[in-house]
């Protein structure tokens, strides 16, 4: 393994992607995201790939667009209210069937809100990242080297599916430095994106990449198509990571930044004999539904712990189709939780203090 | 040593995020799971910087600390805001050349080290971040002195290695301290 070196989660990010085969980069600058951009400005000349600042999000995820469209791994990176401007361009290229990478360094919402670390775009991402009928898949990594480590497989599901991937990081993941081992540079091979828009020198017809079909019903055959293809990724692709679950009474669902500061919860909770444990979604879309279903028969009560307003807790609903309670605590507005609330959330739902 | 969990506060510029980030690298040298979290935003500009490292022998769970078992405070809003945060039994270290309020709690150990004019004295102004890690050092004995160079050599980037020498002796002097 390569040594580890202590890195910030958004300058990680951003040498994985370049690890990854990546060397488009759009973007726009916001807090607490910035370092992503600002460290591939540095880098991209450098290894001949192209660092471009739009003059907006709106630009520089149409420029993602257009890199996508011509078959090379091409990201962009932004925060919240960057996502929301994005939207538009998100839906485009999700409409068109070209693989991206986008990562939102989240931060306090609605409006300009915050700039310190949330949780509060899960529906966004998950749910309702443009208009239309569509889906990205959704990682959501918990450490700086789990950044690192998702960024190859988010690529290359993309490339996979033809579709956009995100990764749902925060402001807390993104600012902080932990040691990190960087993967060995991979080859991609280009060529192998036999639809990309890339030139072909009249050696065969043409590819067309769009999102705009007048007739209703060569639309609704294409969204079908897609939606085929999103329940083969439900089946194949869901991924989460269980911490002490086995033998649980009480789990936490959490993810990301949360996640951390529940695991510290429910160490200090095990120690006193209580049966607690952890399911972590590593992808939001697809939910992992099938894992918590399977912990479903032997768990009295699921809470989800998020910095959101519990944007997740209808999900869980649906995966244990409402065989459980699934209580909520959370913060929000850039408020991290600490582990003793989250610590003294699972001794009232054992029943308050022994 | 078992797990240490560490906050670091003062103004912005006076270092507290790069001693932060020397300790994490000693640390990992030492073998541990690390972390470092800074504040960031407009609070940073100006304002009061604070830095969170943790330390442990596990995987870390939450990376903000706010229950220290040290508290490194360099200006007074520091002190003042984190004072009582500091787990019983803890260490508070304060830059005496700077604060002069003296810590109420009796149930932690207070180290006060003139450390801005010790530094100054000896030549190396603006290092008292590096004479208070040293003092840091000595108190807890976070990690070996070997392992604390390479943290320090590791968190200067080789473009800026002529700084080596002079934190390494600012380091010095807050151990002998």
């Amino acid at each position: 393994m390569a040594e580890r070196v202590l890195m910030k989660g958004n300058e990680a990010i951003a040498e994985a992607a370049i690890a990854a085969g990546c060397r488009h980069f759009f973007g726009y600058p916001i807090t607490p995201q910035t370092e992503v951009a600002a460290y591939m400005s540095k880098r991209m000349p450098k290894i001949g790939g192209v660092y471009l600042q739009g003059e907006s999000e709106v630009a520089s995820i149409n420029m993602v667009l257009g890199a996508g469209a011509a078959g090379v791994r091409v990201m962009t990176s932004t925060s919240s209210p960057g996502i929301s401007l994005m939207s538009e361009g998100i839906s485009y290229i999700a409409g068109s069937d070209v693989p991206c990478l986008i990562v939102n360094v989240q931060r306090g919402g609605p409006g300009l809100g915050g700039i310190q670390p949330s949780q509060s775009d899960y529906c966004q991402a998950t749910k309702a990242t443009g208009h239309g009928d569509f889906h990205m898949l959704v990682f959501a990594p918990s450490t700086v080297q789990e950044m690192v480590d998702l960024v190859a497989g988010a690529f290359d599901l993309g490339d996979k599916y033809r579709m956009p991937a995100m990764v749902l990081s925060d402001g807390m993941l993104g600012q902080m430095m932990e040691p990190v081992a960087l993967p060995e540079p991979m080859e991609v091979d280009n060529d192998s994106k036999p639809w990309a828009a890339c030139g072909h020198q009249n050696k065969r017809e043409h590819n067309v990449i769009n999102s705009l079909y007048i007739n209703p019903q060569e639309l609704e055959d294409l969204v079908r198509q897609r939606y085929e293809k999103y329940e083969k990724i439900k089946e194949t692709e869901q991924r989460a990571e269980e911490y002490l679950v086995d033998d649980a009474e009480i789990v936490i669902v959490a993810f990301g930044a949360s996640s951390r500061v529940s695991r510290s919860a429910i160490d200090k909770a095990r120690k006193e004999g209580i049966k607690v444990g952890l399911i972590r979604p590593i992808t939001l879309w697809p939910f992992p539904e099938k894992v918590i279903w399977k912990h479903t028969a032997h768990t009295k009560v699921f809470l989800s712990v998020e910095m959101n307003m519990g944007q997740m807790v209808d999900d869980i609903k649906l995966a244990c189709r409402c065989a459980k309670p699934v209580e909520f605590y959370g913060r929000t507005g850039g408020v991290i939780p600490t582990p003793k609330e989250v610590y003294d959330e699972i001794i009232r739902l054992n029943g308050g203090v022994q | 040593m078992s797990d240490l969990n560490i906050l670091l506060a003062g103004f912005g510029g006076q270092g507290i995020l790069f001693t932060g980030k020397v300790i994490a690298y000693a640390g990992m040298m030492e073998g541990k799971e690390v972390s470092w979290l800074p504040s960031y935003g407009p609070e940073m500009r100006g304002g009061t910087a604070n830095c969170s490292v943790c330390l442990s022998d596990t995987i870390i769970g939450s990376p903000l600390v706010t229950t220290p078992d040290v508290l490194i405070a360099m200006n007074l809003p520091s002190l003042e805001k984190f004072e009582n945060e500091v787990v019983p039994g803890g260490l508070i270290i304060v830059d005496s050349s700077i604060i002069t309020k003296k810590v109420e709690r009796d149930d932690v150990k207070v180290v006060y080290i003139d450390a801005s004019n010790i530094a100054e004295n000896n030549g190396f102004k603006g290092a008292a971040n590096m004479v208070i890690l040293g003092r840091m050092f000595k108190e807890t004995g976070f990690c070996s002195a070997e392992n604390l160079d390479k943290g320090l050599q590791k968190s200067i980037p080789p473009k800026k290695a002529a700084l080596i020498d002079n934190n390494r002796k600012a380091i010095a002097l807050g151990i002998e301290s």
